[in-house]
This record gives C-alpha cells, structure tokens and sequence, in this order.
C-alpha cells in the first residue's frame, strides 16, 4: 500500500510562503546492502519527487540512496492562487505515486 | 549450568514465590515508581520531534493503513472491522492499554497482535496476517493508537489468572542467559541510563509500540525488539508468538502501569 | 531492515565477534574540497564543473550526533531574496563515506518564496556533508556540516 502523507494549508493568503511537508512510504533499498550469502540486495528506490502547482512545476528533486527509507521532504512555495498541487514520486521498478491536495487562496 | 537447568531452577524459584507472598506492591521490577522514565526521555530532539508531530512521524503512515484497513471488508464473512466496532477512536479507546490480557480460550494471557490475528480468523474467516506483516503492523498501530496518552492499565495485579504469567514474565526478565550471560534486568534495571556503545540504556518499558525504530527503518512489534535483544545478547530466540514472549510483554506492562501510551513510537 | 527476509544490515560495516561494540572515532572536519575523497570531488565536480564554489549563504543544518545514522534529519536553508533575478535554481547534498556521494538535488526558482528544504537522509559513518547551492547568476556557495554516527550495540542479525 503506497500510502502518502501531504500536509499543506487548506487556506493561505496571497503571496504567502507556505511550508508544504510530504512523507512516503517506501522502503528505499540502497541497492548496497548484502544478503548473508553475500548476494547484493538490488537498489529500489524513488528517484524523483516533483510537485507542480496548477500544472507549473515548483519543486523537483533527484533522490539518491542516501535518502532514508519512507522519504521525507519539506519544501516552501508562495501561495499564488486557489488550485491544486499535484505531488509525483517515481523510482526503479517502474513505481509511481501520485497525491493531490487542493489549496484556498484569498 | 545449562540454561535449561537454569530456567528449572528459575521456574521452582518463581512458584516458590508465589506461594510465599503477594506481588510487592509500589514496586515496578527494581525501579521505584517515581523513577520510571519512558525511553523517549533519553532521545535526542530531533527524534523526539519526528515522534511529536503526526505529519513528521513515520508511523502515521502504518496507522493511516490500518484506518484504511479498519473500514475494508474482509474474509469470507465479508465483514469490516467497523463492522462489528464502528468507530475505532470510541470502541479502541483503552484497548492497548490493557494489553496483553487474559483469553478464556486459550487459558493464557495474549498480546494485542494475537487478539487482532484471531478476530482476523475467528470473526472475518479471513486468512491470518503474519506477525510483523504490513498488515498485522497497521492494525495494531491504528488500534495502539486509540489509547494514545492512557495511562498503561495494572492488568496483571488486578487478574488473578494472570498472577502464574506474570511471575514468569518477571523471572525471564531476571535470568541470566545467552552468550553473554546477561538478564534483562542487568541492563535496564541496574544500568539504565548508561551508554551501551554510545547508545544510552532505556528502561524498556513497552509504552511506544508498535514503533518506528530507526535501526529498522520501519515499523515492528515489541516482540520484534524482544527477539533483536535476544540476539545482542547472543541467546537463542523464541519464534514469534511463543507464550514466553507474552509473558514476557505481560511483565513489561506490568513494570510499567501507570505510564502513558505513546504509539506510534519512534526509537533509535 | 525487515526481517522476513532474512537480509543483514551492515556485513560492510560489521566486525567479527560476538557483541559488536563500535567505538565512534571523532574525525577533524576537512578542510578544502581538494583533500575531500575522491568519489565526493566527484560528484562536486559533476554539479559545479570548473566554477569555483564559494563558502557563505548557504546554512546546512544536521545534528552533530544522532541516535541513528539510519535517519539523520538535515536542512538547508540560503540567503536569498528569491526574485526573478536574484534566486536559487538548485540546491545538491554530497556526502563523504557513503558508497554513493550524492544524496539530494533540487531544482527550484522564484516561486519557491524560499530556499529552504529538509529531509531524513542515511549516513553510512561518521562523515562530513555538504551542501552547495547554485545561483541564478552561476555562482556556487556551499556549507559543510560533521555528523558522528554511532552504530548500535545490540544488531538485530
């Protein structure tokens, strides 16, 4: 069950900079860790997160190992108008997750 | 000596306790009541942080799947949770906090694992979750979570059925075993506190789970972390489920009634 | 990690023995990019090219001990007014020990209001990390922080 957690204001003044904080759950497997036969573990990972707002990109990342399993990531953006941000994470093994969540701006 | 004839040894000397005298009231295992601290306190900020703040913690996620779990019907008798329970946040109100309990089917007492696993089987005719299965994880974290901020329930001193449970629980707590020769007891009730290799000594009370443990990067039960102590002491482990766990977890809640419930935990 | 699977954790960190006790060693921080190993040049070298990069703007937040190397928060923050002329366009994390040097890049603009990010990354040993931000006009500024990592008494496998 890819599950995530988005939490954004519901309502925001314009021009506002507002803090938006996500939480994924994956488990992240570095693709460094070994069995104890000593087989390499194959990397699974989300390897990018982007969020666009109203269809304009705003925030993308390129992950990488090193980010801990069930990925945390906490970004800024200015509340510009009423509308939807759309959060995308996609990473080995063909995965993909999508999350929306809609925003009040007065 | 064996550790087989040391657990004889330990089992005689527990009966022989409890044919002399009542459990000792006002005492938790070694500790004084006063001084029971939750493994929280010895957390760096940032840790405890990510356990303060619902959109920071990991272990939302598992309790979110429970909720969803709670809702979805299941098994052959095509029945949800909410079904026979409703509202979790009424009817799992108190729930973990008087876990493990006594079951009148089996005789024994059972931990919250055990009792979502045969409502699973027994009510919903669905197939039996895995221990430390997503499945079995969420649920308990969604039903743990209910209890939030309850103060842990003196179960086991008010039951008299589970007098026998407890003695035993208390005497696997104190006895010495493994590799390295060490009880539960010689850390967490007479070197709490302390470093262990740069890690500070908990007092092992149960009062998170089921956690978030770094170490793991995801979620486990308290018998989890019981089998992952086992092993640092190089003794060998039960397989999960075993009563000794249970009687086991039903000491630990004992030694910590009274304190608050903090699932879903986060621990180094 | 999980432990149906059987997998343990850290066969390349792990000493043979019966209780693992490892001792974290306090390393000094290094000093020039230059003397940093050679697969975080690496990486430096493949976000920033031939520029140079310049200390300051940038506040890379981590703690300096942690109770897990596991998760280790860490933010980064830079001084910035964010306009369309003025802003941050990219935000990279490098580390030293890991066997991967990157961690995070970020790609951001004006709309971001500002420059400022956090994760939970996972640091392999006691290591330096740092983070270089680039600029609208091209210029690099960095920060770089020491974590001690610790690693747990009792392992799980």
């Amino acid at each position: 069950m890819a599950r995530a957690l988005i939490n954004v204001p519901a309502r925001a003044k314009r021009g506002e900079v507002i803090a938006i904080k996500t939480l994924i759950s994956h488990v992240m497997e570095s693709g460094f860790r070994h069995t104890s036969d000593g087989v390499r573990v194959a990397r699974d990972i989300i390897t990018t997160f982007d969020c666009t707002y109203n269809g304009v990109e705003v925030f993308h990342a390129d992950l990488y190992s090193a980010i801990a399993a069930n990925p945390f990531i906490t970004f800024h953006t200015v509340a510009t108008e009423s509308g939807t941000l759309v959060f995308k994470w996609t990473g080995d093994n063909g995965f993909s997750a999508t999350e929306s969540v809609t925003i009040q701006v007065e | 000596m064996t550790r087989s004839i040391a657990r004889g040894l330990c089992a005689a000397a527990a009966v022989a306790l409890i044919l002399s005298c009542p459990i000792r009231s006002g005492d938790a295992g070694n500790i004084p009541l006063d001084q029971r601290r939750s493994s929280y306190e010895l957390m760096s900020p940032p840790t405890r942080a990510m356990q303060d703040d619902d959109t920071a913690n990991p272990g939302t996620l598992w309790v979110l799947d429970g909720e969803a779990l709670w809702q979805r019907e299941s098994g052959a008798a095509g029945q949800a949770c909410a079904g026979c329970h409703g509202d979790a946040a009424q009817s799992m109100k108190g729930v973990a906090a008087r876990y493990p309990a006594f079951d009148a089917s089996s005789g024994r007492p059972i931990d919250l694992e055990q009792r979502i696993v045969d409502c699973r089987v027994e009510r919903q005719r669905a197939p039996a979750p895995a221990r430390e299965s997503k499945e079995l994880l969420a649920l308990t974290a969604f039903v743990a979570r209910q209890s939030r901020g309850m103060a842990i329930e003196d179960v086991a001193g008010k039951d008299e059925r589970l007098r026998s449970f407890l003695e035993s629980g208390r005497a696997a707590f104190e006895q010495r075993q493994g590799q390295l020769n060490l009880s539960c007891a010689n850390c967490h009730d007479d070197n709490w506190g302390r470093s262990l290799a740069g890690n500070a000594v908990p007092q092992g009370h149960p009062t998170g789970y089921p956690i978030y443990r770094l170490e793991w990067q995801g979620m486990g039960s308290l018998q989890r972390r019981l089998r992952n102590c086992m092993i640092g002491m190089r003794a060998e482990t039960y397989a999960y489920g075993s009563p000794e766990y249970v009687d086991l977890q039903l000491y630990l809640a004992w030694r910590a009634r009274g304190m608050p419930v903090e699932a879903p935990g986060v621990r180094p | 990690m999980s432990a149906e699977n059987g997998v343990t954790r850290r066969d390349v960190l792990r000493h043979a023995g019966a209780a693992t006790l490892a001792i974290a060693v306090v390393r000094p921080p290094i000093g020039e990019a230059e003397s940093a190993p050679a697969a975080m040049q690496e990486a430096i070298r493949k976000i920033v090219g031939d520029a140079k990069i310049n200390p300051g703007k940038v506040k890379l937040d981590v703690p300096p001990l942690v109770d897990n190397g596991n998760v280790v928060g860490c933010a980064v923050t830079v001084d910035s007014p964010m306009t369309a002329a003025d802003h941050v366009k990219a935000i990279h994390i490098v580390n030293e020990k890991n066997p991967q040097a990157n961690v995070i890049s970020v790609r951001l603009g004006p709309r971001a209001g500002t420059p400022a990010i956090a994760t939970r990354i996972r640091l392999a040993d006691t290591q330096e990390i740092m983070a270089i931000a680039e600029l609208s006009d091209g210029s690099f500024w960095s920060d770089r922080a020491n974590v001690i990592i610790t690693l747990g008494a009792c392992l799980e496998d």
